[in-house]
Order: structure tokens, then sequence, then C-alpha cells
């Protein structure tokens, strides 16, 4: 086996069969389902204690209209509003008081309480005398069946989506279902490029800091050590997303058995277990027959293919990168000076990716899909919509040329860099070091 | 003499200090020899060089008799100075790999470690983390991963630092024993006793400079300054003061019993067998010594004629 093989061998071997990687691989897609679940299924709980409103109702015709909720009793007053201001009760949580005619007076009712009055309970008190008064003006046009005619009239439309092909043909297309698979996967990998990014610097700054460099290079040429440590750590990364993948699948099809096929609970799951936000993108409703169709109009083979593409081609710049700050520094604080530059790249890329979701074809994805350093990220949003070949080409080229720059680039830096102790370099040493003769 | 490693004209220039200035040195096959010098003298730099890991900016390094090439370092094992390994790795597995990276194949590099383990007696270590060694054993890993390629070329860098005298003195045998066995050794220190006991031939690098080299004998007969030491038996009298045309007196102490010790310096002509005829006749001498610098003495003596300035740095 080559050098470059042993060093990808051990970098990859170390990292997959630590506890710490299979743990985060199993548990990260089930912790974040439940990160975004949690809080939802929190917020539905209702707390077990009922609370009493007490109405007292000048006028007579709205007290008896209140309905009892599980969480709101309204009861009638039993005595004036001075008596219950003075009254010690902690079973009331507030007091209504409606003084006059509400469709001609709306400022006459008023809801008092000891305590500052919870959004709940305004909003359940504001809708049922919404509802009251609606009802009562409806009966004041003394139509017949005003209230069937009224729902008659709603109507909800979700417009098809058809994209004509290229050969003629029509396909059933989804805005939204595309929405969701370019934002999936922009945040895979720029998750990924954050993530395994940072994991080369920290390997590189390892082997600096605990001087094994010194040997290694005695046996292996650097750029060879560099490269090992960064495609090793980059097939972890793959491996991860491949995971990941059989993980969203076992889901999936667990998910089928257990519901019976039902497609539309299917497709809300395979989102969901991806990217929460992309569930809440997706139509609520569509038909089972539909769903089916949109699945078969995501070109599958071609977004995946990309995905890898994009994904090595960012991954190796900004990994080598990483590695060269990796090897100049001695110690992490040290990092920021290198790092926020590159960060504010990144973050860049994340939001211009965020922001062409809603217009793929403008100037700004445009442009950030072609910069080498915004492209894997910016691209993936832009390549369910089809954009031109040519475009597509170039901003690949452009990647992986500028990938390989980078690599050259870092690997002058870390050469020079992995055996230089002491001070933290200046940019200037730096681009000194590039220059320097191997 | 058969030189295993050559460096001719080497030089080298960091941003604002020359690392090496046309330093040569011949290190003969099968010998140890001391690679010697302050901090910052510029050894870890030749010492890169040899091991091909930075290029000359000119002259060239000979290895066998031949430009050096880049497969050349499988036949070098390199112990630096500032050493480590990867702490939360397996002892035997990683030993493994750094030998894969010297060239041998898996099942050779665990044959020949498993024997260097069990003679090192730390065998027992083989499945545990790095980090669970003692400072001792790890030196001992150290040791055996640099070795275990059987390189022709070994580069220990500062090698006993670290270890406790017992180790140290176990190290030493190790070394010579590689020696006997025909392996050539570079040997970088500061500790100029263990120069004395095991080496054969040094260079002393100051400034970016050779400044000394040869054989140790040589070296030290270069700096011999023809004193000699004696102890004589006091008669009732008072001794008079020592001269003649053959020697000056240094110096006198007088010692318990009786007994007193003089320094002389003799004429550079003069031999040691006609200086103590002349020498017994005067006097009832106990001994007679010729007074050999130290490497200790000479290291001192070349290198403090020459301090460092401030801006020479590593």
């Amino acid at each position: 086996m080559s050098k470059l093989g042993l060093i990808i061998k051990r970098e990859y071997l170390q990292r997959v069969s630590k506890k710490s990687f299979l743990l985060l691989t199993f548990l990260a897609p089930v912790l974040f389902a439940a990160m975004v679940f949690v809080p939802l299924w929190l917020a539905t709980l209702k707390s077990d204690e009922v609370k009493n409103i007490v109405v007292l109702d000048q006028v007579g015709k709205y007290a008896a209209a209140f309905k009892n909720t599980d969480e709101y009793r309204f009861l009638p007053a039993e005595g004036d509003m001075e008596e219950y201001r003075k009254s010690e009760d902690k079973e009331i949580e507030a007091f209504l008081s409606i003084s006059d005619d509400l469709l001609t007076h709306p400022e006459a009712a008023t809801l008092y309480s000891k305590k500052q009055i919870p959004m709940g309970l305004k909003r359940e008190v504001n809708n049922q005398l919404s509802a009251m008064l609606e009802q009562e003006k409806l009966d004041s046009y003394q139509i017949p069946d005003l209230k069937q005619i009224i729902d008659d009239c709603k109507v909800s439309f979700d417009i098809q989506t058809v994209k004509w092909e290229d050969d003629g043909s029509e396909s059933s297309s989804s805005a939204e279902v595309m929405t969701a698979i370019g934002f999936v996967s922009t945040f895979v990998i720029y998750m990924f490029i954050l993530m395994y990014g940072s994991m080369v610097m920290q390997g590189v700054m390892e082997e600096k800091t605990n001087r094994i460099v010194e040997l290694m290079v005695s046996s292996v040429k650097p750029f060879d050590l560099m490269m090992g440590k960064i495609v090793g750590i980059g097939m972890v990364g793959l491996t991860q997303v491949f995971l990941w993948g059989i993980l969203t699948v076992v889901l999936v099809s667990g998910s089928l058995f257990l519901f019976g096929g039902d497609a539309t609970q299917t497709a809300d799951l395979m989102m969901s277990s991806n990217m929460n936000q992309a569930a809440m993108m997706t139509s609520t409703d569509p038909t089972v027959l539909k769903i089916q169709d949109i699945i078969h109009s995501i070109p599958i083979a071609t977004l995946g293919i990309n995905f890898l593409l994009y994904f090595i081609g960012g991954y190796i710049l900004y990994a080598s990168l990483f590695a060269a700050i990796g090897s100049a520094i001695n110690q992490p604080e040290d990092a920021n000076q290198f790092m926020t530059p590159m960060m504010i790249f990144i973050l860049f890329g994340f939001y211009a990716g965020i922001y062409s979701v809603e217009n793929p074809d403008g100037p700004l994805a445009f442009w950030c899909s072609l910069i080498p350093f915004t492209s894997p990220i910016v691209m993936m949003v832009r390549l369910p919509y089809d954009i031109p070949l040519w475009e597509h080409i170039l901003s690949l080229v452009l990647l992986f040329v500028a990938a390989y720059g980078c690599v050259w680039i870092s690997g002058k830096i870390y050469r020079t860099g992995i055996l230089m102790y002491g001070k933290k370099p200046s940019i200037a040493e730096l681009i000194r070091w590039i220059k320097y003769k191997a | 003499m058969e030189y295993l490693l050559e460096t001719q004209e080497v030089v080298k220039q960091y941003a604002n200090h020359l690392a090496l200035d046309h330093v040569s040195i011949q290190v003969p096959e099968g010998q140890i020899f001391g690679l010697l010098g302050p901090n910052g003298a510029g050894k870890t730099t030749l010492i890169r060089i040899i091991n091909r890991i930075t290029a000359p900016d000119s002259g060239s390094v000979l290895f066998n008799g031949r430009p050096s090439v880049q497969d050349d370092i499988y036949q070098i094992g390199y112990l630096p100075e500032e050493r480590g390994l990867y702490k939360k790795m397996k002892v035997g597995e990683q030993a493994i790999y750094l030998a894969q990276l010297k060239g041998l194949s898996y099942q050779e590099a665990k044959k020949r470690l498993q024997a260097w383990f069990e003679k090192f007696d730390i065998m027992p270590w083989w499945n545990k983390k790095l980090e669970e060694l003692s400072k001792g054993m790890q030196q001992k890993v150290q040791f055996i991963i640099t070795v275990v390629h059987e390189p022709k070329l070994l580069i220990l860098d500062e090698p006993f630092s670290g270890f406790d005298p017992v180790n140290a003195e176990l190290l030493k045998l190790e070394i010579l024993e590689l020696k006997d066995k025909g392996h050539t050794i570079i040997f970088s220190t500061h500790n100029m006793g263990s120069v004395e006991e095991i080496c054969d031939h040094i260079a002393l690098i100051n400034h970016s400079h050779v400044v000394l080299k040869g054989s140790v004998q040589e070296v030290r007969e270069q700096f011999k300054s023809y004193q000699y030491a004696l102890r004589v038996k006091q008669g009732p009298e008072t001794l008079p003061v020592l001269n003649s045309a053959l020697f000056e007196e240094q110096g006198r102490k007088e010692l318990t019993g009786g007994e007193l010790e003089i320094r002389i310096k003799k004429q550079k002509d003069v031999s040691n067998s006609e200086l103590l005829r002349q020498l017994a006749g005067q006097l009832d001498i106990i001994s007679f010594q010729e007074e050999i610098p130290s490497m200790h003495d000479i290291f001192i003596q070349v290198v403090a004629n020459h301090p460092l300035t401030s801006t020479d740095h590593e």
C-alpha cells in the first residue's frame, strides 16, 4: 500500500471506529427530530388545572353563550366587581366585565385580573366574543341559511405545476418539494464543510502540538501527510452522509409499514427526518397520486451526483485552507484571526443559499453559484431548477480549479508551518512560506 | 575512509537569518558521529536537510557516495529531540503504522516490533493507548520505532533526555550494539560526557558554521595545552619554584599528608619522557598526569569565544 493510502486508512479508521462517530451518526437524526418536535409537543400540552373566569354580563345575552374549554371555565358573576376585586379567592383567574351591547360599544368589554393576563386567555375570550358577535350580525340580516352559504363560498385552491420537458413530455413538478430538496442539500453541505473542515484543522494541530509531525515528515512528504488527512476525513464525512441516507430510507420504510402505506405521511416523515423546514414547506394535503408523480419528477441521480461533486469540491477547498491554518498556529486561540475571513465566506454562502431559494435565477444566486467559495453551498439550491448547462459546467470547473489552487497553496504553508514553533505567524510570513523552495 | 553520508557546502537561508553557511561534514560508515553545538547553531536544520524534510538552498548531500534521493529516507531512522506519538492510538498499532511508513510490510513490521517489545519488556503494553504509558516507556517505544526498519543511518537527537540513569545506560549499550552491527549513527547532544564515551568523530557547529571537526582523539590533541599535574612528597624544607628550559611552573597547592600538587606547562617540542626524566631527578613523584582537555572544556572554549548574537535563532 502506498504511503498516502496508509495515511488515509489510518485517518479514516481511527475516526470511524470511535464511539463518538457511531453515536453522532445514529443519534443525530433522532436528536434533530427531537429538537424540532419536543418544543412543538410541549407547546400543545395543556395544564391540567382548569382556570375560572368570572363573567359579569350586564347586558344578559353574552354570559350564557361562553363555552367552557379544557383550560377555561366561564362562570356567571355572583355580586359586583368590587366584591371580586377584594376577594382572596385563588380559584378565580380573571374577571370579565361586559357593560353594554358590544356591537354598538365594542369598548364596553374589559378583562381584569390580579396577574398579568396571559395571551392564551385573551385570545380565547376574543375568539369567543368575535364568534358571538359575528353570529349576531349574520342573524341581523334575516337571510335564511346564510351561515351555510358563507361556508360554501370558502375555497381552498392549490394550483398544479407542470414542467415542459425538452423532449416534449410533461411532468408534474412541485416548487415546494424542489425548494425543500435544495434547502436540505445546501444545509448538509454547509454543515459538513464546517464540521469536517474544523476536524481537519484539529487533526493537523494535534500532530503539530504533540510533535509527532517531526517523525512523520522524516518518513513521508508533508503534502502526502496533509492530503491523507483531508481525504481520510472527507471519507468519514461521506460515510456519515451515506449512513444518514440509509437511516432515512429505513425510517421511511418503517413508517410505511406502520402507517399502512399512507403516502402523505411517508412523504412528510421523509422530509422531517432530513430537515424539518422541508416538511413545513411542503403542501399540506396532496393526494397520493400527486406525491408519487412529484417523487418521480425529482431527478434523483442527477441531484445525487451533483451533491457529491459539490460536496467533494467544496470540502477539499475549505479543508485544505483549514489544514493550512492548523499548521500555522500553535494554540487553538490563535485560530480566530485566520478563521474569521473563512467563516465570513461560508456564512455568506449559507445566507446567499437561503435567499436564492426565493429566486433561484436572480443575480445573487447566479454569481454566488459561480464563485468557488460559495458555489458548493448556493448551487445546490439552484440545481433542482434546471439551470443552463454552461453555468453548471463553469461553476464546477471554477470550483475544482480553485480547490486545486487552495490545496497547492495550503501544501506550501503546511510544509513550513508544521515545523515552526513559537509565535503566531503574520499573514506576510504565510505568504513568504508559500514562496519557499521545497 | 568510507563515508556513508557527506554534506558539501550546504547553505540554508531563512527569512532573516542564515541557518547554515557552507556546512560540510563527513560521517564515516559504521561509526558514531557526534553533531555538537549550542542551541540555535543550526543542528536541527542540518538534520532536517539530511532527512530530506527541507532542501538546502545550495550545496549537496551525498548518501553512500552519490547524491541523496527521496528513497534514501527508508535507510534513515530519526529520533527527533522533540518527540511525540499519537496519544489516543494503541501502542502496537501505531508502531506498525510508523514502520509501514518506513517501508516495512505489515507482517514484517509486526514480527520485528514484537521482538523489540519483548526485548525491552514492554510487550504487555502492546494493546494499551500511548497515553497510558509512563514517560520512560514512551521513550522506549520511540526508540524502537526509530530502529525497527534497521536503517543504515540512525539520527538520534538528544536520545538520553527523559531517560532515568538505569534506562539511559540500557540505551547507551543498545546504541553501542547497533554500532557493532554496522549501523552508522549521528548523535546530536549537549551532553559532552556522553560524547567522550561513545563518539568516534565529531563536528561542532556554531553560528551556522562548522567550527571544529575530526575524530574525538584528534580534536582533544588539537586542544591540549601541554599542561601536567604533578603530585609530589614534600621534603622538610620548602620546595623552590620549579623552572627550567623544558617547562615552567603554573601554580601549586598543598594537600593533606605532606603532599603537594604542582601544575606545570612544558615546551611544545619536549617529549614526556624527557620531562619526566628531569622531574624525577629533582622530586619524589607520586603521580604524573597530562591534562588533556575534556570535550566539555573544548565545547565551552570554542563556543564562548563566539557568543551567539540575538539575531540567531532556530
